[in-house]
């Protein structure tokens, strides 16, 4: 009787209370799935955000307004006497020469206002270009040139419609008298978009239209050089000490929290580090890359300290049993045997640290890379900003046409780092070894 | 002679010393009877002779310059007339500006009289001096320690043990460049720190509520109190930092949870180097982000809701500030997570646990501690954030608790106090000192402990 009562009798497992509860059990699980893909979900559509809005703003700037002018290199109207050295020919007034041709283009604009309007519609680079053509060809003065000149920001931003023509002329940048030229100009197929040179060759500027990235660019590498050239042999000695030869004992425990802390110090507090002792206690010079380099070195030393030390344990033992067999002093071992097998890892974890010291800015504000620098550094201890600072610097700059320069700097800094990346992960894929 | 010359010409004697030692002792070795009679291989007779050319002068030639501006400034103010050298600190550090700018050719900012030039006359000459009296000691070190190898090269000479010894020497001063890092760190911030509190009571910047930090320039000037209280800062610290941890905490231990344990190999292959890409973006990308692109947004939902939102508030900067710590949130928990052993989880599964209640009631207590050492090492990481508070959060401090307000932190204000020219004793200046102190101190609190907790834990399951 017992045995056939109990097989009615459903399971416990399949209780009304069991399979509800399951039910919910269920449904609880597939709820904290979705919270992962969620989150997953939330962090990659940020990242997405990020790189839209930047190369929707950043992507116009490698594209400039350039005017098409018919210059007459009139020796009366470049102010030229009778002299052609290269002193009274740079100190001659390309300016006037710019203006009046403009001039020939709109014979009607007679007056004073309109003409000065007229005239701000071109960069005051354009007399620069002309100065610089004429000094390398001092045979073009008195002949009539076509040139091609980069037209001001206002204007650049126009043709690539940033502003707004239905807008009411007082709240434009660019008025109804200027919209007219510009068409005019239009028509007559003088003004065009051309790829932005100048942006890769140049300095810092306060001309949106004349600025550029190089001078930039070229702190950064003095900076990175001098970052490299430290950081990587004291980061390799001190992880061969660490995971080599150190004792256990108090000392190299202390030298182990003091790395795995100094990898957390905010980065501003290694800037008042350098402004104080690499700047007013050994008086070393502003502004100056190798300063940079000296900071962002103690920064990136934590990186690649740990990352050494990490290739270092994953040489097998077998391979220092088998030199120290065959006679070779521990320094030998080290070495001849075990430093080569390590040092993919070890660069690795180098590239990556570089990768971060060129993404660094907040340090270098202190010691003085934020002043405005117009020429190219040539050496690490000329005046020079970086590549981070730049960008703070242009962000920073009320011109709407630096927006689009800053996105674009950010741009070529983020192509800068995931090369530098990928080339750290394709040394990675090449060297790994699974002993 | 140029330091940089000189640098190449010691490297080459240096080139040449290895040269000259390889080539002494297989010398050596053949009047003793052949090579096999050395103690050590001929290339280490050369290290150790390079070693003995170079590094001497190298190290001499270091001091030399780190110290070359002190001690030819401090002997141009010697030499100064007394009722200069009598001027204040400040006046005499911009006179000492101005003969440097002079010395160097620069634009002077003042008026340039007779003791200036004769000042700068001196520099000039002390400088000559200087340079020339470097390049004949460090070249005749050099040449000495080439002599030194040349007679010391014996067949006996243990040249192998002497340059390990070197390299030894070289490792644990490269290990020791870490220690010496923090105590750099340590000392430049707590002197500058202890002469403002010799300006302002350090109860008065602990505890005061209010930071203007304007100095007079003039004894009667308006609205130059000075105040350093730097509670506002504090505040406005953690409104930020809070806000950044309530986006970046669910959304990085969602994210860490699901890719250690449901995710499957092809979704971590692409998830994963995603949220690196989120890592490893500068952060005044960021800053620009929030500045242009998520400040706006966050103000127009606020006016369309009826709010009045500041364009510099604290959710925007706040906000992208959490972006940034994500990822790093989701690595760190996603190394923890997987370092609970297996046996847990299948241990829970065998009692019948879904997989959600093992994660929440298994495998999350048992990986506690490393989480909260990781959410520690994110909060000291918001703290010392800077670039994207300084592009997106205000720069006057209000004590306010409202997200939707404008708040500044304690690294804008490090940064605007000394970006741009300032002379260097100003209560303004030293401020910017005492604020990195509490900073540096705040941060090694809050990495002692999560370093602390995160080895304390890892000992247990390896």
């Amino acid at each position: 009787m017992s045995s056939t009562t109990e097989a009615a009798r459903p399971s416990i497992h399949l209780s009304p209370s069991v399979t509800a509860r399951l039910a919910r059990r269920h449904r609880a699980e597939r709820r904290f799935r979705r919270y992962g893909i969620v989150a997953i979900g939330l962090a990659i559509f940020f990242l997405a955000m990020l790189f839209i809005s930047i190369c929707s703003r950043g992507y116009t700037a490698f594209v400039q307004t350039f005017v098409q002018l018919e210059i007459v290199l009139d020796a009366e109207v470049l102010d030229l006497g009778a002299e052609r050295d290269a002193r009274t020919l740079g100190a001659a007034n390309y300016q006037g020469a710019v203006k009046q041709s403009l001039r020939s283009l709109f014979p009607d604009v007679k007056k004073r206002r309109d003409r000065r309007k007229l005239n701000g519609m071109i960069s005051t680079g354009a007399a620069y270009q002309v100065r610089e053509m004429v000094l390398a060809n001092p045979a073009l003065v008195g002949t009539t040139v076509e040139v091609w000149v980069p037209a001001d920001d206002d204007i650049d931003m126009l043709m690539k419609g940033h502003i707004d023509r239905d807008l009411p002329e007082d709240e434009r940048r660019v008025d109804d008298d200027q919209l007219a030229w510009v068409d005019h100009l239009l028509q007559l197929g003088r003004i065009e978009k051309r790829f932005n040179t100048t942006f890769f060759t140049a300095g810092d500027s306060r001309e949106p239209e004349l600025a550029g990235i190089w001078g930039a660019v070229v702190g950064s590498f003095f900076a990175l050089v001098v970052t490299l050239a430290l950081s990587f042999p004291i980061g390799v000695a001190a992880a061969l000490y660490l995971e080599e030869f150190a004792p256990k004992n108090r000392w190299t425990d202390l030298i182990e929290v003091n790395i795995s802390n100094l990898a957390a110090v905010p980065s501003i507090v290694f800037g008042l580090l350098g402004l104080a002792v690499f700047l007013n206690f050994f008086g070393l010079p502003r502004s100056a890359p190798l300063v940079g380099g000296l900071i962002l070195t103690l920064m990136t030393l934590p990186t690649i300290i740990i990352a050494s030390r990490a290739a270092l344990k994953s040489v097998p033992p077998s391979i220092r049993e088998a030199a120290l067999g065959m006679g070779a002093s521990k320094m030998q071992m080290i070495f001849h045997h075990v430093l080569p097998l390590a040092l993919p890892g070890m660069l690795t974890g180098t590239i990556i640290g570089m990768a971060q010291a060129l993404g660094e800015s907040a340090p270098l504000l202190m010691i003085g890379m934020v002043a405005f620098i117009v020429d190219i550094p040539g050496g690490p201890l000329e005046p020079a900003t970086a590549m981070p600072v730049q960008i703070y610097l242009w962000a920073d700059s009320p011109e709407r046409a630096f927006v689009e320069r800053t996105s674009a700097a950010i741009m070529v800094l983020l192509a800068f780092l995931i090369a530098m990346n990928s080339f750290a992960i394709w040394l990675r894929k090449r060297f790994e070894r699974r002993w | 002679m140029s330091s940089l010359t000189l640098i190449i010409i010691l490297l080459a004697f240096t080139a040449f010393a290895f040269h000259l030692g390889k080539r002494r002792s297989l010398g050596v070795a053949t009047r003793a009877g052949g090579v096999r009679k050395l103690h050590s291989l001929p290339s280490y007779y050369g290290t150790l002779t390079a070693l003995w050319c170079g590094v001497p002068a190298l190290i001499v030639l270091g001091l030399w310059l780190s110290f070359e501006t002190t001690i030819i400034t401090w002997l141009v103010v010697a030499e100064l007339p007394p009722e200069l050298r009598g001027l204040p600190e400040e006046e005499l550090g911009l006179l000492l500006n101005d003969i440097k700018n002079l010395v160097s050719g620069n634009v002077v900012a003042s008026e340039v009289d007779a003791t200036m030039e004769r000042a700068a006359e001196h520099y000039r000459k002390l400088q000559g001096i200087s340079s020339a009296a470097l390049a004949v000691v460090a070249i005749s070190l050099a040449t000495a320690g080439v002599g030194n190898g040349w007679r010391m090269i014996r067949p006996g000479l243990r040249a192998r043990n002497h340059v390990e010894r070197a390299v030894m020497a070289f490792l644990i001063i490269s290990s020791l460049v870490a220690i010496f890092t923090t105590i750099g760190i340590v000392l430049s911030v707590l002197f500058e720190a202890i002469r403002f509190f010799g300006h302002v009571p350090f109860t008065a910047f602990m505890f005061g509520l209010e930071w203007s930090p304007q100095t007079a320039i003039r004894e009667d000037q308006v609205g130059s109190s000075g105040a350093f209280g730097a509670v506002p800062l504090f505040a406005g610290t953690l409104l930020i930092s809070a806000i950044a941890m309530t986006i970046a905490a669910p959304i990085g231990l969602f994210a860490a949870v699901y890719l250690a344990e449901y995710a499957d190999a092809r979704v971590r292959a692409v998830a994963k180097p995603l949220l690196e890409i989120l890592a490893g973006i500068p952060t005044v990308v960021y800053g620009f982000f929030a500045a242009l692109t998520v400040a706006p947004v966050i103000r127009n939902a606020g006016e369309s809701m009826g709010l009045s939102v500041s364009s510099e508030s604290a959710l925007a900067a706040g906000f992208v500030m959490g972006l940034m710590l994500i990822p790093f949130i989701s690595s760190l928990s996603d190394d923890v997570i997987n370092a609970v052993p297996q046996s847990l989880r299948e241990g829970s599964y065998g009692l019948g646990a879904t997989k959600s209640e093992t994660i929440r009631q298994v495998i999350l207590p048992a990986a506690l501690p490393g989480i909260v050492g990781g959410l520690l090492l994110a909060i000291s990481r918001a703290i010392g954030e800077t670039m994207i508070v300084v592009m997106a959060a205000g720069l006057t401090a209000r004590l306010t608790a409202n997200p939707l307000d404008a708040v500044s932190t304690v690294t804008v204000q490090i940064v605007t106090l000394l970006v741009g020219d300032q002379e260097f004793d100003s209560p303004k200046t030293l401020a910017a000192f005492a604020l990195g102190l509490m900073l540096f101190v705040v941060t090694l609190f809050l990495n002692v402990i999560a370093l602390h907790v995160v080895r304390k834990y890892r000992e247990q399951y390896d």
